[in-house]
């Protein structure tokens, strides 16, 4: 499954599945309609595809205040009860900066530096050839073999 | 030649879609001063964090956006409202986003976000907050306690 | 024009001087293209030189009109601070100092009075000479707000020279792939934090470091203002999906610390450089192990 969540207002927020891990691209300045719509969404496709975990990617995300902080944490709880986990990635290091100074520190969300590292988090193998992706070992990659 | 009017602004608070604008329009007025990148995401999300208070508890209102001038330029943002007002300040301002309980109005975590905080609120008198950032940092750099 | 009214004070001084300003003012711009300060600034096109001599004359037509001669933080001189700025700035780079960029400003008054006099005719010599007056004030008013940008422009300079010097004396180190370390060394103010904490955290970004190591080895005293710097630091890097080690934390800080009531339980400390760039190096091995293991398991 892939493609995107639709949001209300127009515009789209798009969605990979790899493996049984979903991987959600938020991007821009988020409507508060759209950010809950996708907390719906997200959690109807985690119950829908059976889905054990679940990438946030924020990278492109410049704000992040304490409305979008809260969804974001409602996101990985409800994302919880269904047994999946979730991971938070690629936050920006000015957002980081204000979300501790706002006092947010969104217990129970995972983080990672980028999707890659919060694949890997999950459990699924990502093709060391991705830029970006951990640097080099002397182990060799492994390519994912899709599960039937 | 930039004129100060692309920075001062009055905007509606009446919808969720307003509080995008609002954000825009920070963002923008604050580049426009020349504010270093985590200087303005500070201020775009205590811009949000207001907004949305003043649509949410003040029942609407408006944020006015204004430059202004001390030692270095700085920004000066204004959000009224004609709402209930809040019965408790020091309450109000002491809370952080504590779970549960409390207003959770955030102010103040919005408070730290700024170099100058002031508000006036009454029950039954409306709210209005108005904060400040200065490009070269607070007015008199003072280290916390 | 304006005919003027029997010693009725129908209008006063200030309101004259701005209506005067407003007819006047494409004259007054042509004269100023041709004076030091804006012939020296708008060196290419003499039109434009004229047409920021015509906004400069509009903010003072306003401010005269809401009687405001005397206040340099009159609402109509912020449109055009920005070029003013810009213009004693330029003045600034090519060596003119502020006596002199003060002189250049003075040097725009004598064309508007001949003209103002020209203008007023045979009004009663107490009101023409309030009017001068008041004209010459309002000069006074534009040398103070040119006088302001220019110091403002150099703050902002000496603010930006900081920074640099800061940023420059705030090296991150790789130390490995995934690893960078920050020695800090001397006494840590608040602004210095700040720049620590950017530096950081950028370099956590462009390095991919899922570990950085916060060197506190060579800085001399911990006090609660710096001890929280570095549990903001550990707490945004920690968001961002890295970990933070604090190292170099000596007995005598690590009493401070403690006396100080701060809590570092969450924050992961090692007492030197080395030992936390061999944590960091352990860690490593461990999470890859635990991905070679998945992959192997899910087989």
């Amino acid at each position: 499954m892939s493609g995107a969540f639709p949001a209300p207002y127009g515009g789209h927020v798009p969605v990979l599945k790899l493996g049984d891990v979903l991987l959600v691209t938020l991007q821009g300045d988020l409507h508060d309609s759209t950010a809950e719509q996708l907390q719906q969404d997200i959690s109807q496709a985690v119950a829908d595809h059976a889905v054990s975990g679940v990438v946030l990617d924020i990278s492109g995300v410049e704000i992040v205040d304490s409305f979008l902080g809260r969804v974001l944490a409602e996101i990985a709880a409800k994302a919880g009860l269904l047994a999946a986990r979730t991971v938070l990635a690629g936050m920006r290091p000015a957002v980081a900066i204000t979300l501790v100074e706002l006092g947010l520190t969104l217990p129970g969300l995972r983080t990672a530096l980028n999707t890659e590292d919060a694949m890997r988090l999950l459990g699924v193998e990502v093709p060391r050839s991705i830029p970006g992706a951990a640097p080099g070992s002397p182990r060799p990659g492994r390519t994912r073999q899709e599960s039937p | 030649m930039q004129t100060a009017g692309g920075v001062s602004a009055c905007l509606p608070i009446h919808s969720d879609m307003d509080l995008v604008w609002v954000r825009q329009h920070v963002r923008q007025a604050a580049a426009q001063l020349g504010f270093g990148l985590v200087e303005q995401t500070k201020l775009v999300t205590a811009a949000s964090e207001l907004a949305r208070n003043t649509l949410v508890h003040g029942g609407g209102g408006q944020m006015e956006c204004a430059p202004v001038q001390g030692r270095s330029p700085g920004l000066r943002l204004t959000f009224s409202d004609e709402g209930p007002g809040i019965a408790d300040l020091d309450q109000a301002l002491s809370d952080g986003f504590t779970s549960g309980g409390g207003l959770g109005l955030g102010l103040g975590g919005a408070r730290r976000l700024v170099h100058e905080f002031a508000i006036d609120s009454r029950p039954g008198a409306g709210t209005s907050v108005m904060v400040t950032v200065w490009k070269s940092g607070p007015p008199r750099p003072r280290e916390e306690r | 024009m304006p005919e003027q009214q029997a010693s009725g004070h129908q209008q006063t001084p200030e309101h004259t001087v701005g209506d005067f300003l407003l007819r006047r003012r494409e004259q007054i711009a042509q004269r100023w293209a041709d004076a030091a300060l804006f012939r020296t600034v708008f060196t290419v096109s003499r039109d434009e030189a004229a047409e920021a001599g015509r906004a400069v004359v509009e903010a003072l037509a306003a401010t005269a009109a809401a009687g405001r001669v005397e206040d340099p933080g009159a609402s109509a001189f912020a449109v055009v601070r920005e070029q003013l700025a810009r213009t004693a700035a330029a003045r600034t780079r090519a060596g003119a100092g502020t006596t002199q960029i003060s002189a250049e400003v003075d040097a725009l008054r004598p064309p508007v009075a001949e003209l103002l006099l020209a203008d007023l005719g045979d009004v009663p010599a107490d009101y023409s000479r309030d009017c001068v007056t008041a004209l010459t004030v309002l000069m006074g008013t534009l040398r103070l707000v040119v006088l302001e940008t220019a110091l403002s422009a150099g703050q902002d300079l000496i603010d930006r020279q900081r920074l640099q010097l800061l940023e420059a004396t705030t090296p991150v180190i790789k130390l490995w792939e995934g690893i960078v370390a920050v020695p800090l060394i001397g006494t840590l103010d608040s602004a210095r934090s700040q720049v620590v904490m950017e530096t950081l955290l950028e370099a956590v970004v462009d390095q991919h470091a899922r570990f950085a190591i916060l060197d506190i080895t060579g800085v001399p005293t911990v006090d609660s203002l710096v001890a929280q710097h570095l549990m903001k630091t550990v707490a945004a890097a920690r968001l961002m999906g890295a970990e933070c080690i604090v190292s170099g934390i000596r007995p005598a800080i690590a009493q401070t610390i403690v006396h100080l009531g701060i809590d570092l339980s969450s924050v992961l400390t090692r007492s030197g450089l080395a030992d936390a760039l061999a944590y960091a190096l352990r860690q490593q091995d461990a999470d890859l192990d635990l991905s070679a293991a998945r992959g192997a398991s899910t087989r």
